[in-house]
C-alpha cells in the first residue's frame, strides 16, 4: 500500500480554463435513438466544452498557468520545476513540458517533464511535484489538462457524450513550516484495456487499417485510433477503489470525515460518483460536483471542480481537502491536503 | 445466499418492466428495459448486497439471472 506524506510542501493557488464552445447533451446526435434526456439523469452531463482543432490541452494549460502567475506575482526565474500531466500531448516527441517552459519563458535551470495519466493524473502529479518540491526546489507548476474529445469518436454513445475538453495549473511551493500532502496511490494493470487506444503506439502501428470505422454494438462505432471504454469495468473498479483508498487514507491519517471540510472526487458520471459518495458515507453538501457544466474532464476534472464550485470558499477561509482521482490504467490514488486562503482566479475561458 | 431473494433484487433496478417478468431463467439481455444502464444498476446492487465485484464480461457473457447468480456466489 503506496501511502506516505511529503511534508514542508504548500499549495499557493490554483487556476482552471476550458475552451469557450459548448455542446449541449440534448442536441448530441449520438444520443437521440437512446434518449439524451435518461443520459443526463444518469450521468448528470447537461452540456460540456469542447476544444476546436487548433486548441491543444498544453494551450488551455498555458493559458491557466499564465494567470496563476500573474496572480502569485511570482518571478518566473524561482521556478524549479514543472511537471505537464496529459494523455493528449501536442507531438509525440519532444515531451510537451518541454516546449511549455519555452512557452512561458521560465529559466533553463527548470526541470520539465510530462506524465501520461488520465482521471488519477492530478493527484499522481502532486505527489512527484510535492516529493522534488520537498528537498529543497523552490516553486514548481503542476499543469494537467486532457482534450479527450479529439480521440473520441462522435458515433460512440459511450464515450463522445461522457467527455469534455479543460486544463489548469496548480502552483506549489517549498515552505519548512508546511505540513505538506499524504497520498495513496495505487495501479491495477489487469485492467488497462478498460480505458484504451489500440493503435497508434508502437505495439500496434498505424496502418490503413487503423482508420476503418468498426460498430461493436449498436451506438458504439470508432476506429481503432480513438478511445475504447469498458463502462461496466470502469464502473465496478470504481465504486469499490476510489471509496477503498480514501477511507485507507483517512484512517492512516487518523482522521474521520469530520475533520474534512471538502471531498473532491473526479467527476467521471453522478451515477457512479453518488454511489460512491453514499459508500463512504459522505453528507452531500462536502461533496460538489462540476460534471453538469463540464462533463468528464479527465485529469482536470479535479482542479476545474476546484475553480468552479468552490473558488469563493478557497480564497476565504482554511480548508482541508481530500482529492480522489481514478480512472484509465487503471489507475487510481487519494490526496489529503490543507489550503491556506489560497489564489483561485475565476475560470478562464478561450 | 438465495437465488430467490437475488432476483427480487434484480428486478428493483428495473422501473418498467414488470416483477412478474424476471425469474431465475430469465434471458436478460432480453428484456426491453435491459441497456447500459440498468447493466450498471446490477453491478452496484451486487456490490452493495453482496460485497462481489462483477466486470464487464460477467455481464456479457451470463445468459440467465441464475447464471449472474452463480458468478456471485462463486466469489462470496
Amino acid at each position: 500500500m503506496a501511502i506516505f506524506t511529503i511534508p514542508h510542501v504548500k499549495i499557493n493557488g490554483i487556476s482552471a480554463c476550458v475552451p469557450k464552445n459548448t455542446i449541449r447533451s440534448e442536441d448530441e446526435s449520438v444520443l437521440v435513438g437512446e434518449g439524451a434526456q435518461n443520459f443526463i439523469k444518469m450521468t448528470g452531463i447537461e452540456q460540456r466544452r469542447k476544444a476546436d482543432d487548433m486548441t491543444c490541452s498544453s494551450d488551455l494549460c498555458v493559458a491557466s498557468a499564465e494567470k496563476i502567475l500573474a496572480d502569485l506575482k511570482w518571478d518566473r526565474r524561482d521556478i524549479d520545476l514543472l511537471v505537464f500531466v496529459t494523455q493528449t500531448p501536442d507531438y509525440p516527441i519532444p515531451a510537451t513540458a518541454c516546449t511549455i517552459q519555452r512557452r512561458l519563458e521560465l529559466p533553463s535551470s527548470c526541470c520539465a517533464f510530462d506524465i501520461n495519466l488520465g482521471c488519477s493524473g492530478w493527484v499522481y502529479g502532486l505527489s512527484v511535484i510535492s516529493a522534488l518540491l520537498s528537498r529543497g526546489l523552490k516553486k514548481g507548476l503542476l499543469l494537467v489538462g486532457d482534450t479527450v474529445l479529439k480521440f473520441s469518436s462522435k458515433e460512440d454513445k459511450s464515450t463522445y457524450p461522457l467527455f469534455g475538453d479543460a486544463g489548469s495549473a496548480t502552483a506549489l511551493s517549498y515552505e519548512p513550516s508546511a505540513s505538506g500532502l499524504s497520498f495513496d496511490l495505487n495501479t491495477d494493470g489487469e485492467g488497462y484495456k478498460a480505458i484504451r487506444i489500440d493503435d497508434g503506439g508502437y505495439r500496434n502501428p498505424v496502418t490503413k487499417e487503423s482508420f476503418v470505422v468498426h460498430e461493436r454494438e449498436n451506438g458504439i462505432k470508432s476506429n481503432q485510433l480513438q478511445m475504447k471504454l469498458d463502462g461496466m469495468d470502469v464502473f465496478s473498479f470504481g465504486i469499490s477503489r476510489a471509496p477503498e483508498s480514501v477511507s485507507n487514507l483517512l484512517m492512516a491519517n487518523k482522521l474521520t470525515e469530520k475533520n474534512i471540510d471538502f471531498f473532491l472526487f473526479h467527476q467521471a458520471n453522478m451515477f457512479m460518483n453518488e454511489k460512491i459518495r453514499k459508500k463512504l458515507k459522505l453528507p452531500a453538501e462536502k461533496v460538489p460536483y462540476s460534471i453538469n457544466k463540464f462533463g468528464n474532464t479527465s485529469c482536470a476534472s479535479i482542479p476545474l471542480t476546484m475553480v468552479n464550485n468552490l473558488h469563493a470558499q478557497l480564497i476565504s477561509k482554511d480548508l482541508t481537502i481530500v482529492g480522489c482521482g481514478f480512472g484509465v490504467g487503471l489507475s487510481w490514488g487519494s490526496v489529503l491536503f490543507t489550503t491556506e486562503k489560497i489564489i483561485v482566479p475565476e475560470l478562464l475561458e478561450i | 445466499m438465495d437465488i430467490n431473494e437475488f432476483v427480487k433484487k434484480f428486478a428493483e433496478q428495473f422501473d418498467e418492466t414488470d416483477l412478474t417478468e424476471f425469474k431465475v431463467d430469465t434471458k436478460y439481455h432480453e428484456l426491453d428495459e435491459w441497456s447500459s444502464m440498468t447493466s450498471l444498476a446490477i453491478i452496484a446492487m451486487i456490490d452493495e448486497e453482496y460485497s462481489v465485484k462483477i466486470k464487464g464480461d460477467d455481464i456479457r457473457n451470463s445468459k440467465t439471472i441464475e447464471d449472474l447468480y452463480k458468478i456471485v456466489e462463486s466469489r462470496k
